[in-house]
């Protein structure tokens, strides 16, 4: 078979070899008849080899016969692969170019001895661009550009990546190192940059000697934010591999830190308890003089907010955020009680402020009702959920958490005293009125408990969380308007004189 | 004697280092081409430098001040003890942070500090660094900043509007550890911190009805660390506190620190080596709750003890306890099944399912997606190999477990 020698820079340059490559698969010339080669010094020197081959000339006279197209995605994937080093690349971006005309899957199927070759180069290439924007130091030139406000720092960097990256990891030094001129050395070439544009040179540079005697203050960084009790070499070399040391001259000191690990960690154990300093006495001495006791009786709101929060009666608190009291003027002549904190309630500690709270609200409104003129509480002050991933669901309160918080309920009571008490869903229909009510039955209904001085006005209505539920559907716009209702009657409450 | 630049910096950074988090990410894409300054955010966050502990160098990680009013068992900086004291001055810090900066040395800052005169005022210290680089200077790298329990609201509004991420150590993973070792810490209050902040990050990320973003408040989130093997806390405990943590105040991370020995230390606490493998343990359980869709109670319900298995890693453990679910047919099984397999990975499992929609995935193909066959090879099923009994051999745990190793005689 006849082969075709084609010759490239070393280089990731794509145009070149899609060139070449188009002309190839024009011609429907396989992969095994091409033989794609780097150009170096020797073929310079001989002009071009074609000792075993003819030359692109040659291929290009043949007739073309086919036309060919290559989708975008497979354009960027050789694109990335052609910035790798290894001679093979232009061969094996032939072959996938060649193979994609007969299956257009081809690059799904990531299984394949190709597809996979090339994504690992790709990925190499990516990791290559990964740590030279991890590694690349600059180094200060004392003599800036410009002068007064308009001067510019200059800062200079030798790296040695490991494939044809500068192009592509260029912008993101020059996003990042904005406001300075920064000009990167490599052996693959430089990047420079004076704020307007990034200049790229594919012209091989030799190292430089750079120290702006700005390294030893991030030595001392270095080796201060080492733990000694924790040497762990290995996972240091697999993230930055003994390649990069040379450049990065903190890695000097890694010798003399591991060395002195162990001393180090031993002194800390064996050093003696000394006494405290003398402004830790002073400090302790303060706390305890500032330390104030939680009055066992609560007589105004605000002490039983403070002893509610303490609350340990039952578990609920173990891993709620916060006890949520209840809010509202102390003089307030109606108080509504609904079940207990949600999710968003938990969170700020405040209660009806969740989804559940603002249809309340917009329905108070509707009402002609003013939220400040309520005191507004819950029947269990702690949130009850269970974990579902990353979020929290809602459970109802059991019985025994609705008995050990009705104290509270009870304290909330009697400080408030309110005329009329609205009771939102069962759990607070079960905590003011004990078990035997069905909330099917007083949904809507007011009541009298009481007689005389004590006398208070109930109302059942039904938990807006339950509304929220229900939805938009005829249930939901009907037992909507019904909550509505209810509602208007604390308006009229109010506004009877004297009530 | 007044202490130079560089002796504070030895005793600022010695004294922030036991703070684990490192990571400069999740705070998206960002950078100075059209606004000029200096810095960007990538979105997957660098590490600059690691140091011999295995650790990344990524932020310039160090303390306002180590003067602290506290007095934490576990902490370097408790008032009880005797380390030297010193404090960098808000310029001092925006300074270095600069300069570190624009030499590629660091990605940004995270900056924490001990509890000087009152939480506001320390609180007002940090605020003013971030505020200073990103006005003054427009600075665009990451900025994380501690927040200080019981701080006013107004500071925590303002931190969040220059800071990526903020973040509060829960430090104990129950509150009766945080009782015993930090008597004037209060679990309460940092949870109630935790809840502001999320409702505060939750509103930053909304729009309008206009299409107009909210305020600025964290992008990257809030994380929190925990303190592993101070207390008598088992795994189960830890992991649960961590269910808790991630499922409430929606922290994009939980760190883990292994209670390492620190100079003077406190009497409280026996100097020992940090249980570093059950530190990695717990990571790899908390990778598997982020992102391959385990519960944290599955990965402890076999363990009588509630300790992960320090000789198999949380994935392994767990497959060997719930065999009758595998072998799991690769070319049928769904997402969440093949991530259950021991060995197959989140990118593996993406390559799996894009290659078997055009072709049948054979066993050695897994090879080439960089994939232990050794380990998949009890688990799975492919045309061409089926595992047979070797899924329920008894001695399957210890094809995976160790080489036991001989004894030392002294």
């Amino acid at each position: 078979m006849i082969r075709y020698v084609l010759t490239l820079e070393d280089s990731a340059d794509f145009e070149p070899w899609r060139d070449m490559a188009r002309a190839a698969l024009q011609r429907a010339i396989p992969p095994e008849a091409l033989d794609w080669r780097i150009r170096d010094g020797e073929t310079d020197l001989f002009g071009q080899i074609t000792d075993n081959g003819d030359g692109l000339e040659a291929l290009t006279a043949l007739p073309v016969v086919k036309t060919v197209t290559l989708r975008a995605s497979c354009i960027a994937l050789l694109r990335d692969l052609l910035c790798h080093s290894d001679p093979g690349r232009f061969a094996l971006a032939y072959r996938i170019a060649w193979r994609v005309q007969g299956n257009p899957h081809l690059l799904d199927v990531v299984t394949d001895v190709d597809i996979a070759k090339a994504r690992i180069m790709v990925r190499q290439n990516r990791e290559d661009c990964h740590k030279m924007a991890s590694f690349l130091r600059f180094r200060e030139d004392p003599v800036q550009r410009g002068e007064g406000q308009d001067a510019r720092r200059r800062f200079l960097a030798w790296f040695e990546p490991q494939h044809h990256i500068l192009e592509r990891i260029a912008p993101f030094f020059s996003k990042r190192f904005t406001d300075m001129d920064w000009m990167i050395l490599t052996p693959r070439g430089s990047i420079r940059w004076d704020g307007k544009e990034v200049v790229y040179s594919p012209e091989p540079c030799e190292r430089p000697e750079l120290d702006d005697g700005f390294g030893e203050l991030w030595d001392t960084y270095y080796a201060s934010t080492f733990n000694p009790a924790r040497v762990r070499t290995k996972a240091m070399r697999r993230e930055m591999p003994g390649r990069y040391w040379k450049n990065l001259p903190e890695t000097r000191l890694i010798p003399q830190l591991v060395a002195g690990a162990e001393a180090r960690v031993r002194t800390m154990a064996e050093q003696e308890l000394q006494p405290a300093p003398a402004f830790h006495e002073r400090l302790r001495a303060r706390e305890t003089r500032l330390v104030t006791q939680v009055p066992d009786m609560a007589e105004t709101l605000e002490g039983l907010a403070a002893q509610v929060r303490t609350c340990t009666a039952c578990p609920l608190h173990c891993p709620a955020t916060q006890a949520v009291v209840g809010e509202g003027p102390a003089e307030a002549r109606i108080m509504v009680v609904g079940e207990q904190p949600g999710d968003q309630e938990d969170l700020a500690g405040r209660p009806f402020v969740g989804p559940a709270g603002q249809l309340l609200h917009e329905a108070l409104g509707e009402a002609g009702v003013e939220r400040g003129a309520l005191y507004l509480t819950n029947a269990v002050k702690h949130f009850r959920f269970r974990l579902q991933g990353r979020r929290r669901i809602h459970q109802n309160p059991d019985a025994a958490h609705v008995v050990a918080c009705r104290p509270w309920l009870e304290q909330e009571i009697a400080l408030i005293r309110p005329k009329l008490i609205v009771s939102l869903g069962a759990t607070a229909l079960r905590a003011l009125d004990g078990p035997g009510m069905a909330m099917s039955d007083v949904r809507g209904t007011s009541w009298t408990v009481g007689t005389g001085e004590k006398a208070v006005r109930r109302l059942a209505l039904a938990h807006p969380s339950w509304l929220l539920r229900l939805g938009n559907g005829a249930q939901g716009g009907s037992e909507r308007r019904h909550f509505g209702e209810g509602l208007s009657r604390l308006r009229e409450f109010l506004d009877q004189p004297g009530a | 004697m007044k202490k130079s630049l560089s002796q504070r910096l030895a005793i600022l950074s010695d004294a922030a280092k036991y703070d684990a988090s490192c990571a400069s990410s999740g705070s998206g894409r960002r950078d100075s081409a059209k606004s000029g300054g200096l810095g960007s955010t990538t979105g997957n966050g660098i590490c600059h430098a690691f140091t011999p502990d295995g650790r990344c160098v990524s932020l310039l990680k160090i303390l306002l001040t180590n003067f602290c009013v506290y007095d934490c068992a576990y902490c370097i900086n408790r008032s009880s003890s005797n380390v030297e004291r010193a404090r960098f001055t808000p310029e001092e810090v925006v300074w270095l942070t600069l300069e570190f900066y624009r030499r590629n040395c660091i990605e940004g800052l995270f900056l924490s500090s001990g509890i000087i005169r009152s939480s506001d005022h320390t609180m007002e210290q940090l605020v003013q660094v971030a505020r200073d680089l990103r006005l003054k200077h427009g600075f665009r790298g990451y900025i994380h900043l501690k927040t200080i329990p019981d701080a006013s609201p107004r500071l925590l509004e303002e931190a969040g509007r220059y800071a990526d991420r903020l973040s509060i150590n829960v430090e104990m993973p129950t509150v009766a550890g945080l009782e015993q070792y930090a008597p004037q810490k209060k679990a309460g209050g940092i949870r109630q911190a935790m809840g502001e902040m999320r409702l505060k990050i939750d509103a930053g990320k909304e729009r309008s009805h206009t299409g107009r973003r909210a305020e600025r408040f964290s992008p990257g989130g809030q994380s929190t660390q925990m303190i592993v093997g101070a207390d008598a806390a088992s795994d189960q405990d830890i992991l649960a506190s961590s269910a808790n943590l991630y499922g409430s105040y929606g922290l994009r991370r939980v760190y883990y620190s292994a209670f390492s020995p620190i100079p003077d230390a406190s009497a409280l606490l026996p100097a020992k080596s940090p249980p570093l493998q059950r530190e990695h343990r717990l990571y790899q359980a908390d990778w598997l709750f982020r992102f391959y869709g385990f519960a944290f109670g599955e990965l402890t319900a076999g363990r009588a003890d509630g300790m992960l298995d320090l000789e198999l890693d949380p994935k392994l453990a767990w497959a060997l306890d719930n065999r009758a679910l595998f072998p799991v047919d690769l070319n049928r099984a769904s997402k969440e099944m093949l991530l259950r397999v021991p060995g197959l990975g989140v990118k593996a499992v993406a390559s799996i399912l894009r290659a078997r929609r055009h072709q049948a995935v054979r066993l050695e193909d897994l090879a080439r997606l960089n994939v232990s066959i050794r380990k998949v090879r009890p688990f799975v099923q492919t045309p061409g190999w089926s595992p047979g009994r070797l899924t329920d051999r008894q001695d399957l745990r210890s094809r995976f477990s160790p080489a036991p190793r001989q004894m030392s005689l002294l």
